[in-house]
């Protein structure tokens, strides 16, 4: 068996003539012998490596991918030398004489080395190398030939990615493989994919016996490639048992796949909904419990996000703090605006909600025109960090991503805070008490000037942390809060003015109706339904889901 | 005393602005005018700005050289403020108060069809540099941009020979651009034996930024183990959270390549291009194609606009493209007049920056070679396939019931742009 197979490690002719699968298989096992080290002092190795290599200088990418193949079926762990640093397109070629070198960008020059032992070849300009261009089917062909050849790499996750790969691709003699590794396996999630590979590769060449218990096995996986091959297996079997076996297994899975769907389409209702509730939070004090019909709110989003981008931009290696600090900065930063705005403008037209709208709107166009002429009419690159990137894999169909889970937890910590300060701080009371009856509260003492202007503070200053948050999900640029003053308003209204608790209850409400509605009928239509149904509500109930009571109100 | 001085004063400024005048008018008789529509507010104003520097550019070019006819060249530019209904007024106050001789403009297909009627109308002459659905040919419009059987066709049929993709979503924004261009697709798929099953199609608005449910469905209908790719006819800045949510749900290119017609240079300049490494966009130029005359022309830009870092795009080159073709058509026919432009016009050609040459065709379109690039982690476009030769634009689509028996030509003796080949007929219907 192992002569058998180092032959056919080296014979390429022979091998070129099998299926791809077959090589794969071949490949991995012929990886998983010890023969690699014989290759290295072979003195041959490197003409071995050359009809391959030279194929990989050519401009088709028809001719590289087979150069790739060649590469990986040479046996000779020198492969890997080129195959890596091809995936990361750091291989070029002189255009001298010809030599492939791995070339990294210094300054104006590139700094080679040679890729078989690493020793550097000096310093050259762009003009005299050129690079290997590689395309999507290479990189998936390198990949694969890399994991082919990594199946005992130490890294779970990479030995995760390479039972996957052979999966998904059906190898041949996928069960023998894997059974041969099963056992050695310690990490319990690649052992449970490896069952399941096995199991998949039993349907292939098991009996009939085997094949059920291989089955009711496989029901409980929900790998997509489990499930396209039961629905292979029902459509080929036909009514025999191992067809019924695949039909009654394919319920299950649609079943719980099912279930899965329905907790993914509560969970982006609820990141929609806290995305609308950060938004209208701001709006709902400022309008909701002052009554201020504050246009240039989106603006103060914008502000937020702008914020956070010139945060970034003075922090450039602090990337994974730089959105801390943009959370009180972005509150300091709108709240200020917000501040001017009220004292400014605002606060003399009270009792005037045409000219506050107006005036606001004025406000809105202002600022948006400041950025513009300020930072830039281009939308700046607000980037993530690395723990807002990916998602938590909880399994194969429900994948929950980080930058959603994180905003809404934020979104839920800024609502308790902002709850917390309305109730148990003296600003708070403030606060409720002008904005209940004015003239009351002046009378006992609180000065409802200042009053004013830090409740339209506090509210601008949240807009303003939703602002970070947004520049995680969105574009940051000058039209950012235009495309979120609309939803705001939607949100407040709904939930019922002056209703903080209405706020979040009618922001995440209308996020999971969204998010219902919109596999059937489209995301355009579904924002439409949505908005008819306000409408709809607000005419049988215009004080919204929350009402304020009391005798103040019915004024 | 104080009044003699005031009057001295009234005189000289009177005089001053009078010289000021004359040498106005005088100026005015020996130069060229030569109008720029481009956005330059709102929302449009991100991709359009570039446009109106990229004319004023090849003006001063052209005006070192000395001109066309002897003439200056004297831009006019106005702002039509990413404001379709504005679009049309300010075509007006450029053809009848300023006189433009031409018009270098517009981007969206909705402002070019608002500026139709008036083009027609005071027989003005458009030049319109970017990609559109088709479906037009108006005899005052020269149309440098891609057709879509120079971009969206060609894309597709990359995909199914090259990466052997069986199963398609079809991706865009809610507008009148992704719409036909989807169906035109659509009918085509049929006729290539997709089955309809095979076919998703999802719409969403202007600057849609919630792409979970969408990415989620894309990530579920490409399961099925077929070859999955996204068509996306997305517009502008919605790429961004689009590609980002991809990325986050786990969908790599190689997984689900997605094909995009309106993601260039300049889209990716602004962003983190991380999570786009690998997907597609097919163009007819791309900055990063090695031609001398690329080399030359992206110099050029750099040095006008004083900066390094601006990137040239798809569009730039369309737009230097008609330029030339426009130059050279005054230059052969020895008058600015419109009606001789247009007729002097038809059979030109320039070369294009990717060493080939674009040659206006009889349909007010111009040939184009069919590029297809993967996105680098540098922002720039690696060039992974192109046609042998420059495609001729099609202005009435092959593949959509009730076009496929028009074609544009605005030669005599039809001289229509929707004549009928069955009926023998020309439609007349103007816009």
């Amino acid at each position: 068996m192992t002569t058998f197979l180092r032959r056919t490690g080296m014979q390429i002719p022979w091998l070129k003539l099998l299926a791809r699968h077959h090589v794969i298989w071949c490949l991995v096992v012929s990886a998983l012998l010890p023969l690699n080290s014989y290759a290295a002092d072979d003195p041959a190795a490197n003409n071995r490596l050359e009809p391959a290599l030279k194929l990989l200088k050519t401009g088709s990418f028809k001719e590289k991918l087979h150069a790739i193949e060649l590469l990986a079926a040479s046996g000779d762990p020198l492969a890997l030398n080129y195959l890596k640093p091809l995936l990361q397109a750091r291989l070029y070629y002189r255009k001298d004489n010809g030599d492939i070198v791995i070339a990294e960008r210094e300054g104006s020059q590139y700094q080679l080395t040679a890729p078989v032992d690493g020793t550097a070849l000096g310093r050259v300009k762009k003009r005299s190398i050129k690079k290997i261009t590689i395309n999507n089917a290479m990189r998936r062909l390198l990949r694969e030939k890399i994991a082919g050849l990594s199946l005992t790499n130490p890294d779970p996750k990479i030995r995760e990615a390479a039972v996957n790969e052979m999966i998904t691709s059906r190898a041949n003699g996928l069960a023998r493989t894997l059974k041969g590794l099963v056992d050695q396996e310690e990490d319990a999630s690649v052992k449970a994919l490896m069952q399941t590979g096995i199991a998949l590769g039993v349907l292939d060449t098991g009996t009939d016996e085997e094949k059920i218990a291989a089955i009711s096995q496989l029901s409980h996986s929900l790998n997509p490639a489990v499930r396209n091959r039961l629905e292979q297996l029902s459509a080929d079997a036909g009514t025999s048992k191992i067809g019924k076996a695949a039909r009654k297994a394919l319920v299950t899975i649609e079943g719980r796949v099912a279930f899965y769907n329905h907790i993914e389409t509560l969970f982006f209702g609820l990141s929609l909904g806290s995305v609308l509730v950060l938004a209208a939070i701001g709006l709902a004090i400022t309008f909701g419990v002052m009554g201020v019909i504050n246009m240039a709110h989106g603006e103060l989003i914008m502000l937020g996000a702008y914020t956070t981008y010139l945060i970034q931009q003075m922090m450039p290696a602090y990337i994974g703090w730089s959105l801390l600090v943009a959370v009180p900065a972005a509150f300091l930063v709108s709240g200020a605006v917000g501040i001017v705005i009220e004292r400014g403008i605002i606060r003399f037209l009270y009792g005037r909600p045409l000219e506050t709208l107006l005036a606001t709107f004025g406000v809105s166009l202002i600022l948006q025109q400041i950025v513009r002429t300020v930072i830039s009419p281009q939308n700046v690159p607000v980037l993530n960090p690395s723990w807002m990137s990916g998602s938590l894999q909880v399994n194969s169909v429900l994948s929950l991503t980080y930058n959603r889970l994180y905003i809404i937890v934020f979104s839920l910590a800024v609502f308790i805070a902002l709850f917390l300060v309305l109730k148990k701080t003296r600003l708070g009371l403030g606060v409720r008490a002008v904005s209940q009856n004015r003239a009351m509260a002046r009378a006992m003492g609180v000065r409802s000037g200042r009053v004013d202007a830090m409740t339209f503070g506090l509210g601008s200053g949240i807009a303003g942390v939703a602002g970070v948050a947004l520049s995680q999900l969105t574009n940051v640029g000058p039209n950012l809060g235009q495309s979120y003053i609309i939803d705001s308003f939607m949100v407040v209204v709904f939930g019922g003015v002056g209703s903080l608790l209405g706020t979040l209850v009618a922001g995440l409400s209308l996020g999971v109706a969204n998010k219902i509605l919109e596999p059937s009928v489209g995301a355009v239509l579904a924002k439409i339904l949505v908005l008819v149904f306000i409408i709809l509500f607000i005419q049988k109930r215009p004080r919204g889901l929350f009402p304020q009571k009391g005798r103040a109100v019915e004024n | 005393m104080v009044s003699k001085t005031l009057k001295k004063l009234a005189v000289t400024s009177v005089l001053a602005t009078a010289s000021l005048i004359g040498s106005g008018m005088g100026m005015a008789a020996d130069t060229i005018k030569v109008g720029v529509l481009h956005s330059l507010s709102g929302t449009m104003a991100i991709s359009e700005t570039t446009l109106k520097d990229t004319v004023l550019m090849m003006i001063d070019q052209q005006n070192k050289k000395g001109g066309v006819l002897g003439k200056k060249l004297e831009p006019v530019v106005v702002d039509p403020a990413s404001n379709w209904p504005l679009f049309a007024e300010k075509t007006r106050e450029l053809l009848s108060k300023e006189k433009v001789d031409v018009i270098f403009g517009c981007w969206t297909s909705v402002s070019r069809k608002s500026v139709l009627p008036v083009l027609e109308e005071l027989n003005g002459l458009l030049f319109y540099p970017v990609q559109y659905e088709g479906e037009e040919s108006s005899r005052n419009v020269f149309y440098t941009g891609a057709a879509p059987n120079q971009q969206a066709i060609p894309a597709v049929d990359y995909l199914i020979n090259e990466v052997g993709v069986k199963r398609w979503v079809l991706a865009g924004t809610d507008y009148v651009y992704p719409r036909t261009t989807n169906k035109i697709l659509e009918a085509y798929l049929k006729a290539k034996g997709v089955k309809p099953d095979d076919i998703m199609i999802n719409y969403t608005p202007f600057g849609h930024s919630d792409w979970q449910s969408i990415v989620s469905d894309i990530k579920k209908f490409g399961s099925t183990g077929k070859k999955t790719a996204v068509v996306s006819t997305i517009n502008g800045d919605a790429n961004v959270p689009f590609y980002k949510e991809l990325g986050n749900q786990g969908i790599s290119s190689e997984d689900i390549p997605v094909v995009a017609f309106s993601v260039g240079e300049e889209e990716l300049a602004g962003i983190d291009t991380k999570p786009l490494v690998g997907h597609l966009a097919a163009w007819n130029y791309f900055m990063s194609v090695d031609t001398p005359e690329n080399e030359k022309f992206i110099d050029a830009w750099h040095k006008f606009i004083k900066d390094d870092k601006r990137v040239t795009n798809d569009p730039m080159e369309a737009t230097m493209i008609g330029f030339n073709l426009w130059v050279k058509a005054v230059e052969k026919a020895k008058t600015t007049n419109v009606d001789k432009v247009i007729d002097t016009m038809i059979g030109l050609e320039t070369p294009n920056l990717t060493g080939g040459t674009a040659k206006v065709l009889k349909n007010h379109h111009i040939t184009k070679p069919v590029l297809i690039g993967e996105i680098q982690d540098d922002g720039q476009f690696e060039v992974v396939w192109k046609t042998d030769k420059e495609v001729p634009g099609d202005a009435w689509s092959d593949y959509l019931e009730g076009s496929k028996d028009l074609i544009a030509d605005w030669t005599k003796p039809i001289y229509c742009g929707n004549y009928n080949v069955k009926t023998k007929k020309c439609a007349g219907q103007k816009y």
